[in-house]
């Protein structure tokens, strides 16, 4: 028996003249989903596996189906003939162009066998001249299969081989996932053997030496394993120490080493291939004169094992020299491995002669984090799940290790600068943050709907509401890197039952109990304007958290993501929000150097006065107007005897409504310079999502700043409620009737322990609001109380309103979480506009 | 309400005049609601006809701007609008005809009349309704009404109380106001049938084209025809608690002077000479608005793939009927073939705007707030990095030379910011040293001596030219 090794991703192309069996080998070592048939698709396009003629569309079909599986990285065999030479070139392109392996199995049975296969199929038509072409062409290609870049040929020969074969495949070597860690992934190393050591004991390594003292080996007693991203070599004063210990330790099993560009230029010099012996190649060869020549061979064999970059823990952890990109990851092929290990360069150089590097991490958006090398920063940095961790020990910087999963930095200093750098260390980060630039892939969706993935549930976003989305943020919003959450609309209490009222406690109350939720809390409505005030304790705060540098440290914005007042205005306010912060404490208490305030900002006029102006104003206006002059008409008319007692009595209650919708909305106007805010939930601090916080954490938090600046925060009234006690329920009601009696908007009523799962698993509404009967006016007309509209509004429909809510609020949730976990900026923001372009959809808007 | 009353002897033909009883009360049904039309008087001196329109409070279900809250609060239901213009027709048919069974003679004589409409929406103000009616022949008395009396800094509401009177037909009277009151309003109103010109020409016969704002009239009463709304749009600046701004097509003071030939298209023709001169085939044009670039692009065939990008969808479509994209066989294939229309915003990276000859930002980055720059440039210069990158935009120092514009305002609502020529430059230099590029500033317009030139335009060229 023999068996044939193949690549677990990989193109197969199987070989063979028709009759040699490929569809029954090909049914029997793959699955049926792997294996593409050009008879099949010869079926699929033209209703007829043997028509010839339709072969170029077959192929073309076949080739587009391949193209799909291996960019999914599945494994794919080509069930075809493929003894022509333009059918495996066709296959070769195919498989570079996926970076995966091509790999060949010939099934070379005699062709009188094959002819008598064909004869009893009475399908096939073919004549044997055209078997006797196929065979011809089969013994040329035999000679140039691996010169077309096969990188693997079996070639079976004659029944027995062909019957007694099997297929093994085999892992990438690249391809480590089951290794889950913990990881120390190590930085550039480039012979500071002894700042290597100094390193791994600082993680706790121990190290072991041989006689003479060196350091051979070590373990780690948590059983940690070492990951080394490459250049070990090179430039430092000890590159054989480094390479005896690192060997030492790949062999012992605790540690990975993936190859840099220096080993791959040692190795070719090693190997007697011309190099320009330059960048601290030099070096490294001096000092293995010092080496016997069993240790330069050892060293050179262990150089060339090195694969260009690993799969870990799952697929969730790339360690790769200068990096990989999504698509390369788990592949093999030759321009995979120097992107491992140069870079994606631009063929550019800049002032100092040095290759301008392609920023292929502002690009990233694979959910594996990369941990790589190669190019020296002084301070790592995280863009976009990725992070280098050469910080230029050899040139005098640190010696650094990020732990995994535990995504902390450990570092010690150089003890000098081993080697002269071309061009100065410096901070990456002159330019803004580079992850941060976000690309319109990450919010459009290509055509159709996007689906966006989050804890609570996946969400559809539709084409023409991300359209929309996109307008308002791009041309209104603030900058992105604030934009951490958008509130999620709130739906309203069930329709109320009681006469003369469209909602009402009973209903709003009642409505969680549906949910098995009983202890409530009711929180006062301001009539303001929706605010998220995002605030820092100074600015390298900013930067360092939200990577923005200079200008303001914090953000006022409303629930469409606009900046809620002038620049000079929000200045002015954040500073006295941080000063309340500090006064109250919230920082410590929060362990935390920035915070998100999730507020209504008083009065609503600041913001909305425009629109009081132009739509509700008028309306009064032109009513205040019309209605007398129309009564004084009806009554002459009347006093002339005509009947119109009906429409006069009709046009005098009308004419009340119109007086009773000015009074609504002229309590919510008042200078806007006495700007206050309402803050009712701290949602975000440093490392926590803290939006699921019960209320009344929430509560004492927004407390603790009116104590502190009473004049620019006003307190949020509440009481609590336990739907089983009655008494408690009818001081709720009483309450409220008091708060809209006195011209309150009226209220919000939470569960209040904070986030809450129903019995199946999906969100409870964080908050039910319940309004009151004259600001109710301003939302459904002047006249919405006349019995018969209020009947019409009654039937109104609460469904979409509250599903919408939920799906914002699962999408804000996870924006939130998504931030806490340190995830890339393009992460947060999917789901932030996500909220945006939800609140397009057309959903009554008086709801 | 309308009331339109007479002191011609006997009054009470008004009655016959307008078909209606004085003793009875009529009523109609309309698309929008109920009418009445009833005689508050009715004697031998004095008689005066009211029409009272009651909107449906409901709002209507088929009208197609969806769910925004101004469907529901709205002044419809109190001011005189084209709804009344419609209700008028309705009531009033025969009269509007000239025709009266009853008294033919006096239909077609001129008579006294008052027309009051108490609440009547008048955008452009009282001066607008003397402009209007008394070229027609009436005393015109327009009362300003005030926005809110407990808020008198909040000025006048868009409201007049308008008082008419003048000697005319009837028939006449009821022509103008038909006509005249949708012209007032202005409002978009959302049930216009398609034979809106026909009605227009009718009801317009004999006064209409002579009337010294004919233009105005005619641009008004079927301009809201071609808005295009959107709808998904209006429902985010609702949430916003804002009025929706809709001008795809803003027209800044500089379109507006009357010397020159108007700036915008000097501008296009120095765009466009830049890109000949850059040996441009393949261009995008960033923030193309409406498409007049894009018009001007497809005229030369040199220019062999056109790209118009903008971040409003709505802008899209006006730049696809523009370009007669939107309708099959309107445009040759090859042509069609050459342009396309994108969405996308600058400040976000786009792939799909990589790898172009030239790109244009003309009168773009002044819509950008300043901040976000840095993101545009990163995206533009950076990412899509083309050959040629031509970037035009106001010279604040010019703006001095505009009569209408306020010290200290800017040409445009929308603009973020307007540069000094100094301020433009230094952000040029910055720019073209970060990211490659070498960079030639020029003035478009007219030139002030000392002020210097309307527009700034720069030309960006990327070093070392494309080798890629």
């Amino acid at each position: 028996m023999t068996e044939l090794p193949v690549p677990a991703l990989s193109l197969v192309a199987l070989i063979g003249i028709s009759g040699s069996g490929k569809s029954t080998f090909a049914g029997r070592h793959f699955a049926p989903s792997q294996v593409l048939s050009s008879d099949g698709f010869r079926a699929m396009v033209a209703d007829d596996e043997n028509d010839q003629s339709a072969s170029a569309a077959a192929f073309d079909a076949l080739h587009y189906v391949a193209g799909k599986r291996l960019a999914g990285g599945r494994l794919t065999v080509v069930d075809a003939t493929n003894v022509q030479d333009h059918a495996r070139t066709n296959l070769v392109a195919l498989a570079r162009a996926h970076d995966v392996l091509p790999v060949a199995i010939v099934l070379d049975l005699p062709e009188d066998e094959a002819w008598a296969r064909t004869q009893r199929r009475p399908d096939r038509t073919f004549d044997r001249p055209v078997l006797a072409r196929q065979s011809r062409d089969l013994r040329r290609t035999l000679k140039k299969l691996s010169r077309e870049g096969f990188r693997t040929v079996h070639v079976l020969r004659g029944h027995e081989e062909i019957e007694a074969a099997t297929i093994r495949l085999q892992p990438l070597y690249n391809d480590r996932r089951e290794l889950a860690g913990p990881f120390d992934v190590i930085g550039d190393v480039h012979g500071c053997r002894s700042e290597l050591e100094a390193l791994l004991t600082r993680l706790g390594w121990e190290l072991s030496r041989d006689d003479a003292g060196r350091p051979v080996n070590a373990a780690h007693p948590d059983g940690r394993t070492a990951v080394f991203v490459g250049d070990l070599v090179d430039r430092g004063p000890d590159s054989p120490g480094v390479l005896r210990l690192v060997m030492g330790m790949v062999r012992a099993g605790t540690a990975l080493c993936v190859s840099g560009n220096h080993e791959a230029k040692l190795l070719r010099k090693l190997r007697g291939k011309q190099v320009t012996v330059s960048h601290g190649l030099a070096e490294s060869l001096a000092q293995l004169e010092g080496e016997d020549d069993a240790f330069v061979a050892d060293a050179s064999a262990f150089m060339y094992g090195l694969v260009s970059h690993y799969i870990l823990d799952s697929g969730r952890l790339a360690v790769a020299h200068a990096g990989i990109k999504e698509e390369y990851q788990g592949r093999a092929s030759g321009r995979v491995r120097a992107f491992c290990l140069y870079g994606d360069t631009t063929g550019e150089t800049d002032e100092y002669g040095l290759p301008v590097r392609y920023p292929w991490a502002d690009d990233y958006r694979g959910s594996a984090t990369v941990v790589y090398g190669h190019t020296p920063t002084v301070e790592p940095q995280w863009v976009n799940n990725t992070i280098c961790v050469d910080t230029g020990c050899v040139f005098g910087g640190e010696l650094t290790a990020l732990r995994y999963p535990e995504r902390t930095l450990v570092s010690v200093p150089a003890e000098r600068e081993h080697y002269a750098p071309v061009r100065p260390l410096a901070p990456v980060a002159v330019r803004e943050r580079p992850g941060d630039l976000l690309d319109v892939a990450d919010v459009l969706p290509g055509s159709g709907r996007r689906q966006l993935e989050t804890p609570y549930g996946r969400i559809p976003i539709e084409a023409p509401q991300a359209a929309a989305a996109l307008e308002v943020l791009g041309r209104f919003a603030v900058d992105p890197r604030w934009l951490i959450y958008l509130p999620p609309t709130m739906a309203p209490a069930p329709t109320a039952k009681a006469d003369g009222y469209l909602e009402h406690p009973r209903e709003a109350l009642e409505g969680y109990r549906a949910a098995g939720v009983t202890r409530l809390i009711c929180e006062e409505k301001h009539m303001g304007s929706r605010a998220l005030v995002l605030v820092c304790r100074d600015e390298a705060a900013a930067e360092r958290r939200f990577g923005v540098r200079g200008g303001e440290a914090g953000a006022i914005y409303t629930r469409t993501g606009r900046p809620f007042f002038s620049p000079a205005v929000t200045a002015d306010l954040l500073a006295r929000v941080r000063a309340a912060v500090s006064t109250a404490d919230l920082w410590a208490a929060l362990e935390t150097d920035w915070l998100l305030l999730d507020a209504e900002i008083l009065p609503w006029s600041a913001k909305a006065g425009e629109l009081i102006r132009g739509q509700y104003a008028t309306v009064g206006a032109a009513a205040g107007a019309a209605l007398p002059a129309t009564l004084a008409v009806l009554d002459a008319a009347l006093a002339r005897g005509l009947d119109v007692k009906e429409l006069r009595d009709r046009t005098q209650t009308r004419a009340e409504n119109a007086a009773l919708f000015t009074a609504a909305y002229r309590r919510y106007v008042r200078p806007t310079a006495d700007v206050t805010i309402a803050p009712f939930a701290v949602l975000a601090a440093e490392g926590a999502n803290l939006a699921g916080k019960d209320n009344g954490w929430h509560l004492a938090m927004a407390d603790r700043l009116v104590a502190a600046d009473g004049a620019l925060f006003t307190p949020t009234a509440r009481v609590h409620v336990d739907l089983d006690d009655p008494a408690s329920v009818a001081a709720a009601e009483s309450w409220w009737c008091d708060l809209t009696a006195a011209g309150g908007e009226g209220m919000v009523v939470k569960p209040a322990d904070g986030l809450l799962r129903t019995a199946r698993g999906s969100l409870v509404h964080p908050g039910l609001k319940c309004r009151g009967r004259e600001y109710l006016r301003i939302i459904y007309g002047p006249d919405y109380t006349a019995p018969e509209t209020l009947t019409g509004l009654r039937g109104r429909n609460l469904g979409r309103k509250r599903n919408l809510a939920l799906r914002e609020h699962a999408l804000g949730l996870g924006a939130l979480d998504r931030f806490a976990a340190g995830e890339p900026l393009w992460r947060v923001h999917e789901l932030v506009f996500g909220v945006l372009a939800l609140e397009s959809e057309p959903v009554d808007p008086r709801l | 309400m309308v009331t339109i009353g007479t002191t011609h002897r006997p009054a009470t033909d008004l009655g016959y005049l307008l078909v209606k009883h004085p003793e009875r009360v009529h009523e109609f049904e309309l698309p929008t609601g109920r009418a009445v039309v009833c005689f508050p008087e009715a004697d031998e001196a004095r008689c005066t006809a009211a029409l009272v329109l009651e909107v449906d409070p409901s709002g209507r279900r088929d009208t197609p701007d969806g769910f925004t809250l101004g469907r529901f609060v709205n002044d419809r239901p109190y001011a005189a609008s084209s709804l009344l213009s419609a209700a008028l027709n309705k009531a009033f048919r025969t009269a509007m005809g000239g025709r009266s069974k009853d008294r033919p003679e006096l239909a077609a004589t001129a008579i006294p009349l008052d027309v009051h409409l108490p609440v009547l929406r008048c955008r452009g103000g009282a001066d607008l309704a003397h402009r209007l009616f008394a070229p027609l022949g009436y005393e015109v008395d327009a009362t300003a009404i005030a926005l809110d009396a407990e808020h008198p800094d909040w000025g006048d509401s868009p409201y007049v109380d308008l008082r008419l009177s003048g000697t005319l037909r009837l028939a006449d009277a009821l022509h103008h106001l038909y006509v005249l009151l949708p012209v007032l309003d202005d409002a978009k109103h959302y049930w216009v049938s398609t034979d809106e010109v026909d009605k227009l020409v009718r009801a317009g016969e004999g006064w209409l084209a002579a009337h010294p704002e004919r233009e105005l009239i005619v641009h008004r009463y079927l301009a809201h025809r071609r808005t295009l709304s959107e709808p998904a749009l209006e429902r985010l600046a609702e949430q916003d608690d804002r009025v929706v701004d809709d001008s795809v097509d803003g027209v800044a003071p500089e379109d507006t002077d009357e010397d020159a030939p108007a700036l915008a298209v000097v501008r296009r023709e120095a765009v466009l000479r830049v890109l000949r001169a850059a040996g441009a085939q393949r261009v995008l044009d960033l923030g193309c608005g409406p498409g007049a670039l894009l018009a001007d692009l497809m005229a030369d065939r040199r220019f062999t793939e056109i790209v118009g990008v903008d971040i409003a969808p709505r802008a899209l479509a006006v730049a696809a009927r523009r370009l007669r994209l939107d309708r099959p066989g309107a445009i040759a294939e090859r042509d069609r073939q050459r342009v396309q229309l994108l969405q996308s915003a600058l400040t976000y990276r786009d792939a799909r705007l990589a790898g172009y000859d030239a790109a244009v930002l003309m009168e773009v980055i002044e819509h950008v707030d300043e901040a976000r720059l840095p993101a545009l440039v990163r995206s533009v210069f950076g990412a899509a990095r083309p050959g040629t990158v031509v970037v035009t935009t106001p010279n604040a120092e010019y703006n001095a030379n505009y009569a209408g514009l306020a010290a200290g305002t800017m040409r445009h609502a929308d603009h973020r910011f307007e540069w000094t020529r100094a301020e433009f430059e230094g952000w040029a230099a910055g720019v073209a040293a970060e990211h490659g590029y070498t960079v030639a500033i020029e003035g478009v317009g007219v030139a002030d001596p000392d002020r210097g030139a309307p527009t700034q335009l720069a030309v960006f060229t990327v070093a070392g030219g494309t080798d890629d």
